[in-house]
Parts: C-alpha cells; sequence; structure tokens
C-alpha cells in the first residue's frame, strides 16, 4: 500500500513539474483528502512522502515538538451537510487527545461559530476544554464576526491581541504570527488585512533574524486560490514581502473546508479541512455552499491537521488527517491532485 | 353565498388591476405613490443576490430572502440600509422613498454584489 502511494504521489510531482507552473521548481499544488500526506521542508527545498496509516508515530518521532490545527467548526450549524457539528468536533479534539504525542498547542483558524451566538461560543468552549492541549491560540472567521463587529470573539478569544484580533507569540524557536482577514470586507473584494494590520505585521517581523523559521496563520487563504469565490486576500502579496527573507514560512489558512497546498520558494501555503462540513472543489459547484456527501463519508472529508517541528533542520511537517479511522486509501476522494 | 362572492370578486378583479394599472402609468400621480404597496423581492441562492440589478418605481419595499445554507447580509455600500444576518430562509424589507441607484453587498462575502435603482 504505501508504495503504490508512493508511487501515485511521484507521479503527481512529476506532472506537477512538467506542467510549465514551476518558476523555480519548488512550486507544487497538492490536494488530499481522505488520507495523509506530509509534507517537509528543509532549506527551501519540500520533499513529501505518504504518510501510511502505521506511520503515523513516526511523524512526531525525533520532531521537537508539534502543534495542532483546526478549522471551521462551525457551531450552530445544523443544516443536512452535517447535523451535529459539535459532535464531529467532539471526534477531532478525541483524535488530538488519542495521539501518541500531546501537542503543545492547538491553533483555531476560524469559523469557530456559525452565527457568532454566545450560545455557539460556549458550546465551543466546552468541548475544547476536553483537549489534551490546553494552549489554543485563535484568529476569527467572518462568522465570528457577524452582528457585533467581533465584539463577542475579541471579549472571549482576544485576549492581548490587537486591532481586530491579530498578534504573534514566540515557541521554542518558532515565531507564530495569526492574522485577521475578515473584519472590514469591501464590496466586491476579497479577504482583507488592512493597512494598520500590515505595518504592525511589517513591524513585528523586523526583530526576528532570518533563521527564525515563521508560521502565518489566518482563516482566508493568504494566496489566491478562487477569487470568483473571494478565495484569497486582496493584500496578503504585501504581508508576503515582508516574509521574503526568512529561510523557513509556513503560512496555515482554513475556510476553503480542503486541503490544498503550494510551495512556492521557501514558503508553504497549506489549507485545513473543516471540522464541520465539507466545500466544493474550486468552480466544480454553482457556489461554494456547503458540499453534502453520504453520511458514512463525512468523517473522511473532515479532519484536523498536525504539524512536527525539527529544530536541526528547521523543518516543519504537515499532516493532515481525516476524522475518520480508516482514511489512508490510495485513491482518497477523487479530488486528490490541484491543478 | 361563497359561490357569489367569488363571483363578485372575479368581477371587480380585473377591473381593479385595471385602475391600478392606469394610475402607475400616469405620471401625474407618481408622487402621490409612496403608501401605494409596491413591492419586489431579491432572493439570495448560491452566494447570488436576484436580480443583481432590481430596478423598482420610488416607494416600493424591496425584501430580500436568504435561501442558501450559510448567512448572508445585504448592506448598503453608502451606508443607506442594513440588513442584520440572515440566516437561511430569513427576510430583509427597506422601503426605497428617493430615486437613486443604491449599490448594496453581503459583508460577509463580499464577492456578492448587487443594487437596487429606484426611479
Amino acid at each position: 500500500m504505501p508504495d503504490k502511494k508512493q508511487d501515485l504521489i511521484d507521479q503527481s510531482l512529476q506532472d506537477l513539474n512538467n506542467d510549465g507552473v514551476d518558476r523555480r521548481g519548488f512550486l507544487k499544488c497538492m490536494a488530499w483528502a481522505g488520507t495523509g500526506l506530509v509534507w517537509t521542508m528543509s532549506g527551501g527545498i519540500p520533499v513529501s512522502r505518504a504518510f501510511a496509516k502505521d506511520s503515523k508515530k513516526d511523524a512526531a518521532k525525533g520532531a521537537d515538538f508539534s502543534f495542532v490545527q483546526i478549522s471551521d467548526s462551525h457551531i450552530g450549524f445544523n443544516k443536512p451537510a452535517n447535523p451535529d457539528v459539535t459532535a464531529t468536533l467532539q471526534t477531532a479534539i478525541n483524535k488530538i487527545n488519542a495521539m501518541p504525542h500531546t501537542p503543545d498547542f492547538i491553533i483555531h483558524t476560524g469559523d469557530l461559530s456559525q452565527l457568532s451566538k454566545p450560545s455557539e461560543f460556549d458550546t465551543l468552549d466546552q468541548v475544547l476544554k476536553g483537549a489534551s492541549a490546553k494552549d489554543i491560540y485563535f484568529v476569527p472567521g467572518e462568522h465570528d464576526m457577524l452582528s457585533d463587529n467581533g465584539e463577542q470573539y475579541l471579549q472571549r478569544y482576544g485576549k492581548g491581541t490587537k486591532g481586530t484580533g491579530w498578534s504573534s507569540f514566540d515557541h521554542k524557536g518558532v515565531h507564530f504570527v495569526g492574522l485577521v482577514n475578515v473584519a472590514n470586507l469591501k464590496a466586491g473584494g476579497m479577504g482583507s488585512l488592512g493597512h494598520e494590520q500590515l505595518e504592525w505585521l511589517e513591524d513585528d517581523l523586523k526583530g526576528q533574524s532570518a533563521s527564525t523559521p515563521i508560521v502565518l496563520f489566518a482563516h482566508i487563504p493568504l494566496w489566491t486560490i478562487y477569487p470568483d469565490w473571494g478565495w484569497g486576500t486582496d493584500d496578503s502579496e504585501q504581508a508576503l514581502s515582508y516574509v521574503k527573507r526568512f529561510g523557513s514560512v509556513t503560512v496555515l489558512n482554513g475556510h476553503i473546508h480542503q486541503i490544498m497546498q503550494k510551495i512556492e520558494g521557501k514558503v508553504s501555503f497549506h489549507t485545513a479541512m473543516s471540522t464541520a462540513f465539507p466545500q466544493p472543489a474550486p468552480g466544480t459547484a454553482p457556489s461554494a455552499g456547503p458540499m453534502k456527501v453520504p453520511a458514512e463519508q463525512l468523517q473522511q472529508v473532515l479532519g484536523i491537521t498536525d504539524v512536527n517541528y525539527v529544530v536541526s533542520g528547521r523543518s516543519l511537517a504537515i499532516v493532515d488527517s481525516p476524522l475518520g479511522a480508516s482514511g489512508a486509501s490510495a485513491s482518497g476522494n477523487g479530488g486528490d491532485v490541484w491543478r | 353565498m361563497k359561490s357569489k362572492n367569488v363571483w363578485v370578486a372575479s368581477l371587480i378583479a380585473p377591473v381593479m388591476i385595471a385602475m391600478l394599472l392606469l394610475v402607475a402609468g400616469s405620471p401625474s400621480v407618481r408622487a402621490t405613490d409612496h403608501s401605494s404597496a409596491a413591492v419586489a423581492t431579491v432572493k439570495i441562492d448560491n452566494f447570488v443576490f436576484g436580480p443583481q440589478t432590481l430596478t423598482v418605481p420610488v416607494g416600493t419595499t424591496v425584501t430580500w430572502t436568504n435561501s442558501d445554507d450559510i448567512p448572508h447580509t445585504s448592506v448598503s455600500t453608502e451606508g443607506v440600509f442594513k440588513s442584520k444576518v440572515l440566516d437561511t430562509d430569513e427576510k430583509f424589507s427597506y422601503t426605497f422613498t428617493k430615486a437613486g441607484t443604491y449599490p448594496y453587498y453581503c459583508t460577509i462575502h463580499p464577492k456578492m454584489t448587487g443594487k437596487v435603482v429606484v426611479e
């Protein structure tokens, strides 16, 4: 099985290498759902390998620390795509708790709630309380800032943050920056960071040495995936210009409820699965609304993202795991390779 | 009794509609039209406002209905009107009392835009 999958990936990478997309030979786009894939970043050269079910323990082995990204819990959503999003969030937390290594912390990349209701945030808190990792960092999604300009969100999850909820912190030699690109959105536009936040970001990164690994996380992708559906951030290029001098940059996003990856130069982009419901691949449906899948398939398209960091190689390995236990199918869900 | 009422109504209705059409067609009485219950609807479906451009006479009450599984808003770009967050099947209405063009968008999904032209 692993060999077969490795072949598939090698072939995919080769296809991507030959399609004229890769300006520097490093640009690769892959999306695997229902299976696991490890991306290791080392000195700007991405290496990928299949991630078989029974090799999960290896991922954390030798890593100096790990953290988990969860996203798009949409607590309060109750439509047919997933009538019980609290249960699937609980499954995600159970999965984190069952990891052979306890992650140092959890990052939630937004859309905690469906309608920014206090009761929805209460339910979320209740479920997250049971996580083995006690430190949880948040950035808001557009669903968390619906009716009160994010006041409720900021009170609960934005303590010590600036502006509409952005902040940075250091952990074991890695510099993490949580950005907000869902506030004050302009008609006709996509996600937006805004002038004030960009200035803060430039200033925040100034003090970091170029060898410090940088992790940027935000709700809406910081790279343009599909403008027609607003899947991108209007002023992300300016933000990314500030990280150009760094040797290792990892960008973690949510919002699109599916895995997409792009590695360009020293910057590795990654979007996470939702814990609530899947969304269609870009342009494959009339709109980005929730995608309905048969109940037995739901757990294969929801999931969590485990990130392992190795100090010596200053590399980050990203592993996506579906909630369903038997997700390591080589065929994936038919949307395996993006582009 | 019942059948007689229906018969009377069916006789009167076309006459009334004809009269309304006459009134609407006469520009001189348009200004007093404000109180008449002109209504129009915008349906939010698949992340699109439909119709994207709606043209209505002054005094029309426009009602937006969200038919998506995802919440949306209808907010005037120029601050003229602002809906609350509309969850599935929720509605928002605004009465346009002045002629003009009113662009609006969904503040949650700003790619969604539309306009109401009031004549």
